[in-house]
């Protein structure tokens, strides 16, 4: 089924220059590996073809659960030179909670 | 074996310290490490020295240090501070003006040399392309337009500091989580090829470069964000450290916020590129091995972090003048919202094209739509809107452009679509600054590093 990232998962981001980057963290294990499975640089690069530009890297990293994310070329050249509101990328973690993902119906998130 | 506790405290120029209050009296800690430079804070702080050459500096470290002194001093708490900014002499003459005023007597610390703004030529005389890090351009494409260039420097020279004796040690441009690892290196003598111990070291700056936001703030989250307790006293982060690099972050007992499996690891993502090898002027840290073991309470267990040699290179950071922003903001309430800020936007730019501004680019958001979550915004309510507003920003090299951009808007009010309100002023040009990552040999750096302390007030 069809499910946003925001029933599974937490997100932060923040910026480098002209990256955004993002941690995505799964809520349990077996929310990881479909997370891990799921969350492709392909399907990022969809979801944020409005702001980024460059190519999208992605890092699972299991001892914590996360999918790490940067989206480079993404800020408009920079914090200081962006004309956006969002120039920080603060938000492209929201923005990232709202994209969806195949997932089975029996992840713990979903039972409660 | 003996454990020492860093504490957070501000996360940014014009952060917060109200809560590092708690962490010196009921956190048990030995240093605060507080950030005050973003990446484009430097920015901020050349605009203010080009109007008083004695400036340009973070100037609340000055408020800080004068309310939360008292209570470090007597507790032999000490500070460790980038407020230094471009001046870091400049920052410690402020702060021992306002101990003398108090009376205060303190030992203050500066670190210097991370400057390389007016070294450029020199660098690249010496064999520095200082190309571009992630387009890989060449300097000579910005070098007239560069605002300030400043290398990261590590922790060595803060441990120096502090065995001087440096009670406040104020850096300039500094890797954030220096502020920490500096005291830690300092307190347990760690070897500076000791890759293990300084990389859970950095682990811990770089847990508590952000204030708030290892202890639940900013919880990036939907719905759980609300179960973080007592927001108004959220404490900042608390690492006690053991000797053999061992931590535990915490936070003071009685504040608000939490710390656990969630709000740690989220923070240890924050601003990483590749999560297996986050460099540092001091260890190149490998993320993938860490554990992070949450023992309740607020405590939350970190070990086993990757450390691998230190690179041949330091980081600069310079910043150089790339054009003008012109902002317009107007409001409109229902019926229509929407479609009335929309309506404007058409009106706008066939002023842009009348007049034949030299635009070279707009951007549209609407405030309380999309301003913040852009293509993303779900377009369900869009034509239900109470109230949007329009936000119109541009790019161009005219500061007479940007200055009157906002000037295109008023006449809306009488003029154009019904129900206008929220007009806020006209917005001033703002300077636009690029940012230029780069690479340098570290010996050309840090042979021009000091570290003097002398005792102020």
């Amino acid at each position: 089924m069809k499910v946003a990232l925001w029933k599974i998962a937490h997100a932060r981001s923040g910026d480098k220059a002209d990256r955004a980057d993002i941690g995505l963290f799964a809520w349990d294990a077996p929310t990881y590996e479909v997370l891990k499975r799921e969350v492709t640089k392909e399907k990022l690069a969809e979801h944020f073809r409005a702001i980024c530009s460059g190519p999208v890297e992605v890092w699972p990293l299991e001892n914590i659960l996360a999918i790490k994310i940067v989206l480079n070329s993404a800020l408009q050249g920079g914090a200081a030179r962006s004309l956006r509101t969002d120039n920080l990328g603060k938000i492209v973690a929201a923005q990232l909670l709202r994209m969806e993902i195949e997932a089975p119906a029996d992840l713990p998130r979903l039972q409660e | 074996m003996k454990t020492v506790r860093v504490g957070a405290g501000l996360g940014f120029y014009g952060d917060s310290w109200r809560s590092v209050r708690a962490s010196i009296e009921r956190g048990g800690v030995k240093y605060i490490g507080s950030d005050h430079l973003a990446e484009l804070t430097l920015a901020i702080l050349q605009k203010d020295r080009q109007k008083d050459p004695a400036a340009g500096y973070a100037r609340d470290a000055v408020p800080m240090l004068t309310e939360l002194w008292p209570l470090a001093a007597k507790r032999g708490v000490k500070f460790v501070l980038n407020a230094g900014g471009l001046n870091p002499e400049g920052a410690r003459e402020a702060i021992a003006k306002a101990f003398h005023a108090k009376g205060w007597k303190a030992k203050i610390g500066v670190v210097t040399g991370d400057s390389v703004t007016g070294r450029i030529d020199e660098l690249r005389a010496a064999g520095q392309a200082l190309a571009h890090l992630d387009t890989g351009a060449a300097i000579s494409s910005v070098q007239d337009r560069l605002l300030f260039a400043n290398a990261y420097l590590g922790a060595q020279p803060i441990a120096e500091a502090l065995a001087q004796g440096a009670q406040i040690v104020v850096t300039g441009r500094v890797a954030d989580a220096a502020l920490f690892l500096g005291p830690l290196a300092h307190e347990f003598g760690w070897r500076w090829d000791d890759w293990e111990r300084l990389a859970q070291g950095l682990t811990v700056g770089h847990l508590l470069e952000c204030s708030g936001q290892a202890s639940g703030g900013n919880f990036g989250s939907a719905q759980e964000w609300e179960k973080i307790p007592d927001f108004l006293n959220l404490g900042y982060g608390i690492a006690e450290v053991s000797e053999d690099g061992t931590a535990v972050i915490t936070k003071a007992p009685g504040t608000g916020g939490r710390v656990s499996f969630d709000t740690v690891r989220q923070q240890l993502l924050y601003e990483v590129h590749d999560p297996h090898a986050y460099y540092s002027p001091d260890v190149v840290l490998d993320m993938s091995t860490l554990k992070l073991e949450d023992e309740g309470n607020d405590r939350v267990k970190v070990t086993n972090a990757g450390g691998a040699a230190r690179t041949d290179t330091l980081k600069i950071v310079a910043g150089y003048h790339d054009g003008w922003m012109g902002t317009g903001v107007i409001g409109y309430s229902w019926p229509d919202a929407y479609r009335k800020c929309e309506k404007s936007v058409d009106i706008i730019k066939g002023l842009i094209a009348e007049r034949g501004l030299a635009v070279e680019e707009t951007n549209v958001e609407y405030i309380g739509y999309n301003s913040l979550l852009g293509a993303n915004a779900d377009p369900t309510y869009r034509d239900q809107l109470n109230e949007c507003f329009l936000r119109m920003t541009i790019r161009t090299q005219d500061k007479r452009v940007a200055d009157g951009f906002g000037r295109l808007f008023p006449w809306l009010g009488l003029s154009g679509p019904p129900y206008l309100g929220g007009f806020h002023g006209i917005q001033r040009a703002k300077q636009l600054l690029g940012l230029w990552p780069t690479l340098v040999k570290r010996e050309l750096i840090e042979s021009g590093v000091q570290v003097s302390v002398e005792t102020a007030g």
